[in-house]
């Protein structure tokens, strides 16, 4: 079946069968190897992606879903596109060393960014709370908990200089 | 072009930015053209005859390539997947070495054992295929407990080794032992589990592989830590592939923590089919397919006995063990519960004799090896336990006694009873330490508050130390390892003065490309940002043995200072032509050679230039180029440690244990990035977390099904689980390694189980609770409890 | 994956056709549980009904008695709705611990209601608060409707549109998490109306269930102390690795006492 839908802010339109999976279509069709698969019970939180700006699932989630809907995937979260500037969240993981590995890195970073724009600035408590559906193997979480309050602090405080 | 940014500093990591973006390059994301999907079938069973494999309905299914078994394995007269230590008995006997074949052959020994490999066009038609393929299965009974396994009338995994014992190993002066427990005043005992664990990298395992008929040339894309290895034990020990014509690439890799250190089938298997079918296949491992054939850790059961004079003094620890190998001896598998094991059982004590013997026994379960710690955790765990229960049966205060026993601060080097010397450390300093950092004084107000709200407030201990940095080759080989354990690094000046290091271990998330520019960047006086490391492919890379046992810095790093020590040798002679002095009288300091007591000067730049610019060189004493190769092979091991100290607080009507503050103070040599340092000790500590109060996999023992085998059974700790961590360091050098460094990727694992283990039997001490076993999850502590308070409440 | 058709009806008539016309197809709300059943190759439906185009299936609407949760309202607009947090905030508070926040974006309360997962929270509250389940075709009271393991008084053909739950006076949920899967190791739902509580256990046994001593106890005192001493049997509960049946059991009465305090100092769920 034919599916469009805005894919980090350009309009795509592609013919998928209706059991593909977005993390399928994104990997294998589309390129964007970023989201990835860390399990297959829907827990590790490595597939996360925002669809219509909320967080999700991609590896449980049907490429039909996308049909007409607006998907950011980490590809699409930098500063500028085709650049190598940093969405805040990004720059914040990079500067309080939140990652390791990289694996979790795209899911955890995806979910930090909907958590910050839920919730606007975060204590330790919300964060660890709000990372509850991603796992992280490598850093023992302080790190990114520290990331992505500081992400949020940075995300809020451009907003407010807008 | 950027700052020098050397030693001790803590620049942002190289490697963030592309894990940041989501391009990250790992085997998954690898796409061949023509490339073919890959399944393996594995046996449902944990223990059955193999009776036969029909697979004529799988090779008329659409798609399908191949259908490959064990029989086709034979016929073609590979070999099965080598153990890389040999053990032996007290008397010299070599270790059960039973085959591992890369397809099961006639049996099948565990849940998750190889059975078949199917290759399709697409992964979906291989997964029909798969289903297709009928397999005759003669079920077995199994075994899947140490303890069951070593009955008389247990089933037997392999018909020519008894009682399923591989080797029956020891370690110390059992005599001396003996005669120490005699002279006693005071003997502690103590049984205990240690929980069998499963390493859970984020990235599952996968692999591509290519045959080019043209050149006769076979790559192999893994998810490994040592790609080098993997290309000599599956090149010339199983597929029979002459290394130069084998190339092994592992890519940025998702985590290993000791699951992708090992030569697997499944890589030996895809390989040997790419050249069967001509095209490149791929596989990546689901996680319920991980569960079932990661190698698993852990997985002892242990009696250990301390014996203590009068005012506390160790006199002499004798400790009996069982250790789980699972179906098949993996690549370290012997050598984790013994040789990784035994040497510590000494910890920071000066207990003066030690014996330690450790029965290694299969079972029908996955094989295990080493997981972050590797034998460490285990021993660290049995010390660090016995002296709190010694310390409680005695009356005295548990840090206190452990103070009375330590290793002073000048008593180093040290010999322990236990083949290891350690060369440097501070335990007391890191004690104490760490009873400031942990604020110990205020803890009975901790506890009082904890009360006030009817919870149970625990503190625990972990004074410890480790072996790592592996390994001396001379040392390991006379241990049975069928190995050296050094390794290598080439560094690479460029003619414009940038550099590119060639190093023989392997980043998986330990920032090595960070790590290692600062050690060039310092060394060289080259700015960081103009450094490059590469690693993870046998083409580019001369040789190493990759990243485990917390070696990249203290064994990798070590070569890489070497090899930058010989490009300032061979810089000076450049610098000696080029400024027309003696070679003796040049002087390198901050990236300038200079004639000493002249301002005759070459920049670092000036002289990589020259080295591929040689119109007037003397060549007959100079060659042209500026690139310089080492290898290092250790002296010694290295030995990290600490004290760290756990604080819990427990819900008595549900049984949940909070982890409410840890602290902790290591020793872990000259530190090259405070950053790195302290996230791989966070890292390394909530794994060790995770097996005290989470973790656990869980076998059937009728069925020999792994029930705990998806992240929706087996817990991983998550940030909800943990508080802040306090990590600090206090640092002795190692007399031994070029920098003085002796390693940190491990010590978070090996230091905190016990520490937390200490910490509840602590909490429930006032109920009688001497003792818990690991994961103290909330329904064994609700048990605990319940068992504790019936006579409690009778008085 | 195996391969399967996909519909999308834009009516509900035009659904219930579909499901009559194929019976072995499977009706996709949030996919939350379907699609993992899928991928593990568990389940292989002729074809998938998707819901998410019928029209007037989402939102919370209230009149006096009570507050419609529209079928394909998920756990996450449950719980950020002033209207639910307003007038029943423990249902919003269960919202808010089902899975994780990505789940919480899509799963729906019909998906979990007619999957009758013996851990799943929704169930819990279902039943807690008496809540009336409407079809397609009729409206089921909660205390029909689930019928044990996975299995509901859903016929064939038949569609979840909304679930309708009576407002109570005080109501408190209380949830000890399976630590691995977050599911329910043992959730208890404590609803208080002008005739009676209710008092709904989910994750101890083979299906949520009601607690009549308890219920009894806490009509006569609305108060944790009341029901401290109750001890539910063991008989039917689970025992797995996670947690044998008598530590279930304890921990019924457990959070069951926590729900009556959640219920005592109701606050609208954060």
């Amino acid at each position: 079946m034919q599916i469009s839908f805005t894919l980090n802010g350009r309009p795509t339109s592609v013919d998928v069968a209706p059991s593909m999976l977005v993390t399928e279509l994104l990997r294998e069709h589309l390129n964007l190897t970023g989201t990835h698969i860390g399990c297959d019970t829907s827990q590790c939180g490595a597939c996360v992606v925002h669809l219509n700006g909320a967080p999700v699932k991609s590896c449980t989630l049907l490429a039909p879903a996308l049909d007409g809907a607006t998907l950011l995937t980490i590809e699409g979260l930098q500063g500028a596109p085709g650049s190598n500037r940093l969405h805040p969240m990004q720059e914040a993981f990079r500067e309080n060393h939140g990652l390791q590995c990289g694996f979790c890195t795209p899911g955890m970073v995806m979910t930090a960014v909907a958590l910050a724009q839920d919730k606007g600035v975060l204590t330790e408590a919300e964060v660890r709370h709000g990372l509850e559906g991603n796992i992280c193997r490598c850093t023992g979480y302080q790190n990114i908990v520290v990331s992505v309050m500081a992400g949020a602090a940075a995300m809020h405080a451009a907003n407010a200089g807008e | 072009m950027g700052d020098v940014i050397g030693i001790g500093a803590a620049p942002k990591r190289k490697e963030d930015q592309r894990f940041l973006t989501g391009r990250g390059n790992y085997v998954s994301d690898i796409k061949r053209a023509g490339m073919t999907a890959g399944v393996f079938i594995r046996s449902p069973h944990a223990h059955a005859v193999l009776r036969g494999i029909d697979k004529s309905a799988a090779l008329a299914a659409p798609g399908v390539i191949a259908v490959l078994t064990g029989d086709d394995v034979a016929a073609d007269g590979l070999g099965s997947l080598p153990c890389g230590w040999g053990i032996s008995d007290a008397k010299g006997v070599p270790m059960k070495e039973p085959p591992f074949p890369m397809l099961a052959q006639g049996k099948v020994r565990f849940v998750g054992d190889l059975v078949a490999f199917v290759v399709a066009e697409t992964v979906e038609q291989a997964n029909v295929a798969a289903e297709l393929v009928e397999v005759d299965y003669e079920v077995l009974s199994s075994v899947v407990g140490v303890l069951d396994a070593v009955r008389p009338g247990a089933p037997q995994l392999f018909d020519d080794v008894p009682s399923n014992i591989c080797c029956d190993w020891e370690l110390g002066d059992k005599a001396a032992v003996e005669t120490a427990f005699q002279k006693a005043a005071h003997v502690a005992k103590l049984s205990l589990t240690n929980n069998r664990l499963i390493g859970n990298p984020m990235e599952p395992r996968a692999a591509i592989a290519e045959y080019e008929p043209g050149t006769d040339r076979y790559t192999l894309w893994s998810t490994s830590q040592f790609p080098h290895v993997v290309r000599f034990l599956m090149g010339a020990l199983v597929l029979k592939i002459p290394q130069h014509k084998l190339r092994v690439v592992a890519p940025d890799v998702g985590g290993g923590f000791g699951v992708k250190q090992f030569h697997y089938g499944e890589e030996a298997v895809i390989t040997w089919a790419a050249k069967r079918v001509m095209r490149p296949i791929k596989w990546v491992a689901s996680r319920s397919e991980g569960y079932v054939s990661d190698r698993h850790g852990r997985d002892h059961v242990t009696e250990a006995e301390l014996a203590l004079d009068e005012n506390g003094k160790f006199l002499a620890l004798r400790v009996k063990t069982l250790a789980n190998m699972g179906g098949y001896l993996s690549t370290f598998g012997p050598n984790i519960p013994t040789n990784l094991y035994g040497p510590l059982l000494g910890g920071v004590y000066t207990t003066p004799a030690i014996y330690c013997n450790v029965k290694v026994v299969f079972t029908n379960t996955v094989p295990v090896d080493a997981y972050r710690g590797a034998g460490r955790p285990e021993a660290t765990f049995v010390v660090e336990r016995i002296v709190d229960v010694a310390a409680s049966e005695m009356g005295i205060d548990r840090v206190e006694l452990r103070r009375r026993n330590m290793i002073p601060k000048e008593a180093y080097p040290y010999q322990t009873p236990v083949l290891v010397q350690y060369d440097s450390g501070d335990p007391v300093g890191c004690l104490d330490g760490a009873l400031v950092a942990g604020d110990v004084k205020n803890f009975g107000a901790r506890k009082a508050a904890s009360e006030r709200k009817g919870k149970f407030r625990g503190l625990g201990f972990s004074t410890y130390v480790e072996a790592c940095g592996l390994a001396p080759s001379r040392f390991a080989g006379r241990l049975g390892a069928r190995g050296g354990l050094y390794e290598s690094a080439t560094v690479r000046v460029h003619p414009a003065g940038q550099v590119t290091v060639l190093i023989g271990t392997h980043n998986h998330g330990q920032g090595h490309e960070t790590t290692f520019a600062q050690i060039v960047s310092d060394k060289l006086g080259v700015p960081f940002d103009n450094v490059d490391i590469v690693f993870g492919d046998t083409d580019r890379v001369q040789f190493g043995m990759g990243t485990y046992g917390s070696r990249s810095l203290v064994v990798g790093g070590a070569a890489l200072s070497k090899a930058a020590d010989k490009v300032i040798v061979k810089g000076k002679k450049i610098a000696a032509h080029l400024l027309e002095a003696s070679e003796q009288d040049i002087q390198f300091e901050a990236g300038k050679f200079s004639v000493a007591g002249t301002d005759r000067i070459k920049t670092f730049e000036e002289i990589a230039g020259a080295a591929y610019v040689p119109h007037d060189y003397p060549l007959e004493v100079l060659e042209p180029g500026l690139e310089e190769q080492a290898y290092y092979d250790p002296v010694n091991f290295t030995y990290p440690g600490g004290c760290h100290i756990a604080e819990v607080e427990i819900d008595p009507e549900t049984g949940t244990v909070t982890l409410v503050n840890y602290t902790a103070v290591d020793d872990v040599g000259t530190v090259i990035n405070p950053m790195i340092v302290e996230g791989q000790l966070h890292g390394g500590i909530v794994q060790g977390v995770g097996q005290a109060l989470y973790e656990n996999a869980v076998y059937d023992e009728t069925s020999g099904q792994l029930v705990s085998g998806s992240l929706m059974d087996y817990c991983m700790p998550r940030a909800d689980h943990m508080p802040m961590m306090k990590v600090e360091t206090h640092s002795t050098l190692c007399t031994h390694t070029p920098m003085g460094v002796k390693g940190c990727g491990e010590v978070g694992t090996i230091g905190s189980p016990a520490a937390v283990i200490n910490a509840v039997v602590d909490a429930l001490s006032h109920l009688g609770v001497t003792h818990v076993d690991m994961p103290a999850t909330p329904n064994r502590i609700w048990r605990l409890i319940q068992n504790a308070s019936v006579p409690i409440a009778a008085e | 994956m195996k391969a399967f058709a996909y519909h999308q009806p834009g009516q509900i008539p035009e659904a219930a056709k579909l499901l009559a016309a194929e019976p072995d197809s499977k009706l996709v709300a949030g996919g939350m549980t379907l699609i993992p059943t899928l991928k593990q190759r568990l389940a292989s439906p002729p074809a998938l009904i998707d819901l998410s185009k019928l029209p007037g299936l989402k939102g919370c609407t209230d009149n006096d008695a009570t507050i419609t949760i529209g079928a394909m309202t998920t756990h996450a607009e449950v719980a950020k709705s002033s209207l639910v947090r307003a007038r029943i905030p423990a249902l919003a508070a269960l919202a808010s611990q089902i899975g994780d926040p990505s789940v919480r974006n899509r799963g729906t309360i019909c998906g979990s209601v007619a999957n009758n997962d013996p851990a799943a929270d929704y169930p819990a509250g279902v039943l807690g608060l008496a809540a009336t389940i409407i079809t397609n075709e009729r409206e089921i009271a909660a205390d029909n409707f689930f019928r044990g393991l996975f299995e509901t008084a859903l016929k064939p053909g038949e569609i979840i549109t909304a679930v309708r739950f009576p407002v109570p006076l005080l109501a408190g949920y209380a949830k000890f998490k399976a630590p691995a899967s977050r599911y329910a190791l043992v959730g208890v739902f404590v609803a208080k109306f002008r005739d009676g509580v209710r008092v709904a256990v989910t994750g101890a046994g083979p299906g949520v269930f009601r607690v009549p001593p308890m219920e009894h106890a806490l009509s006569q005192g609305f108060d944790p102390a009341s029901i401290a001493a109750i001890r539910i049997d063991t008989d039917n509960l689970t025992s797995d690795i996670h947690a044998e049946a008598d530590y279930r059991a304890h921990l019924v009465t457990v959070m069951a006492k926590r729900a009556v305090q959640a219920a005592l100092s109701e606050r609208p769920a954060s």
